[in-house]
């Protein structure tokens, strides 16, 4: 195979966007007090934020799965009337500013909104300021990712084992346990792992719907914009943590993912 | 430059007169401001600088005043990451000695006005809270302000004062944040400034807090060293500590210098 030579322009112009991102990551690298990150790292604040952080982004994905999976097998499998304008909808949250998807929460789940109310009423549960809120906003925001990479996934896949499973006598749901979801597994592994790391780094829709209070509601973004107001250095170290942990995320999944297109 | 030189002269001419106790600025040759100036104020300020702004800028022909309001010390660090700015209103001294501190300010801030702590509740005050102790109710949802935020801080003071001991069910970026939230029916109770309850009109109620455990808040308020339009900017202040500043400020519920 004989290598390609980029053209001056095109070259010099795909240095100046790799700068554009390195460059940021490179100044909160290189501004980083490495002799506080240990400190930083193991303060009881930053603990419960990570810990918070973990356990609602990992249950945002959880509910993206057990509700986007299913969206997503509906967007590929069935025609229907306005399935375009409904995907539309459901993915929405993709391009909307996070903080406009808040408020839309507050006025649908909030103790007046329009299912709050009812929640409130009938079973006293409310969801702003509770852990289960934060879930809530996250999932909101990064369920899309799961759906559409799903979505892309059952479209792409050769349907003919499920035709030959079928013949084969096997019933429906045997051959979407069997087949079909065994045979999207990258797609729904790389659909999670996006909606997770989406879900990890929710900032306006969390703040707007569920507050900000350490060790219930005060994840890591959150933490981090509030300690830079009054310890910059400390924020610049959980900025890294969190980008480690994205890092790690987008390094594994390059060869799942990107190295089977 | 010359230009530039005799602005600042004449903006110190204005400054000199107000704070000498002169009735107001209008009288010192309005027409040598022009450009625009950033102003950086607490959000606190929202109802009341955008007033002063207004009538500044008809008094001054070719002034333009543009706001940018957050939490103070959300200003603080967008001035020190090199955010344009003119002038800088704080919504306590700690926040400003900070920027001074750090070398962010030209000359001494001067205070422009005093507020105080209110409790902010849902019109017609249905949980009934008539005082700090009420907030710790069962039943009631209570947030602030983080205690980086002064409101937050002086919160905090105000409930030791009182010797309550609550905890919030959330701690907002900004006392606008506290207001929206017991708007929206999603809160019982806060603590914001006496002002924000006054400017939020019939939306919400207040409850008053007693001096004995209230906390004045005070406001200073600088020129941002490098400013691209001081002499503007402090004709700005030296209006904001006019007679008629002070009388503006007064409609908003603040109290004078």
């Amino acid at each position: 195979m004989r290598r390609e030579r980029a053209p001056l322009a095109i070259g010099a112009l795909a240095v100046a966007g790799v700068l554009f991102f390195l460059v940021p990551l490179l100044g909160l690298v290189l501004r980083t007090p490495w002799s506080d990150a240990p400190r930083a790292l193991t303060s009881p604040d930053t603990l419960e934020a990570l810990r918070l952080s973990l356990i609602a982004s990992l249950s945002s994905t959880g509910l993206s799965i057990l509700l986007g999976v299913p969206l997503a097998w509906v967007y590929a499998r069935i025609e229907f009337p306005g399935r375009n304008l409904l995907r539309a909808l459901t993915t929405l949250p993709m391009v909307l500013p996070p903080v406009v998807g808040g408020i839309a929460l507050l006025l649908a789940f909030g103790r007046r909104g329009l299912v709050g109310g009812w929640l409130d009423a009938t079973f006293g549960v409310t969801l702003p300021f509770t852990t289960l809120g934060v879930v809530f906003a996250e999932t909101f925001v990064a369920m899309p990712f799961l759906v559409l990479t799903v979505e892309a996934g059952l479209r792409s896949m050769d349907r003919r084992f499920e035709h030959a499973a079928r013949t084969l006598g096997a019933g429906r749901w045997t051959v979407l346990t069997r087949v079909t979801l065994p045979l999207i597994a990258p797609s729904l592994f790389a659909g999670a792992v996006l909606c997770w790391a989406r879900a990890l780094g929710e900032f306006g829709a969390t703040i707007t719907f569920a507050g900000n209070f350490p060790g219930v509601t005060q994840t890591m973004p959150l933490a981090v914009y509030l300690l830079l107001e009054t310890n910059p250095e400390g924020s610049f170290v959980l900025s890294l943590i969190l980008l480690a942990v994205s890092l790690l995320v987008l390094v594994s999944l390059r060869d799942r993912w990107l190295g089977s297109a | 430059m010359f230009r530039h030189t005799s602005l600042v002269t004449a903006a110190a001419a204005l400054v000199i007169s107000a704070c000498g106790g002169a009735s107001g600025s209008a009288g010192a040759s309005p027409t040598a401001l022009s450009g625009t100036i950033n102003v950086f104020a607490a959000a606190s300020l929202t109802a009341a600088f955008n007033a002063l702004g207004h009538s500044f800028q008809q008094e001054h022909g070719g002034v333009t005043v543009k706001f940018n309001y957050a939490g103070t010390p959300t200003l603080v660090t967008q001035i020190e990451q090199g955010a344009q700015a003119d002038v800088f209103a704080s919504a306590d001294a700690t926040n400003m000695d900070k920027l001074k501190g750090d070398g962010f300010t030209t000359g001494d801030p001067k205070v422009f006005a005093h507020n105080v702590l209110e409790i902010v509740v849902a019109p017609g005050n249905p949980k009934n809270i008539n005082g700090l102790a009420d907030l710790a109710k069962p039943g009631v949802v209570y947030i602030t302000e983080a205690p980086t935020v002064p409101a937050g801080r002086y919160s905090l003071q105000a409930l030791a004062k009182a010797g309550v001991r609550v905890t919030p069910k959330s701690l907002e970026t900004d006392v606008k944040s506290v207001i929206s939230k017991i708007e929206l029916g999603e809160a019982d109770a806060g603590i914001v400034y006496t002002t924000d309850v006054k400017a939020a009109g019939s939306k919400v109620a207040g409850v008053p807090i007693p001096d004995s455990d209230n906390v004045v808040a005070t406001y200073p308020v600088v020129v941002v060293k490098g400013a691209p339009n001081a002499g503007t900017a402090a004709a700005f202040i030296a209006y904001v500590l006019s007679a008629g500043g002070q009388q503006t400020l007064g409609t908003y519920g603040f109290q004078h210098a």
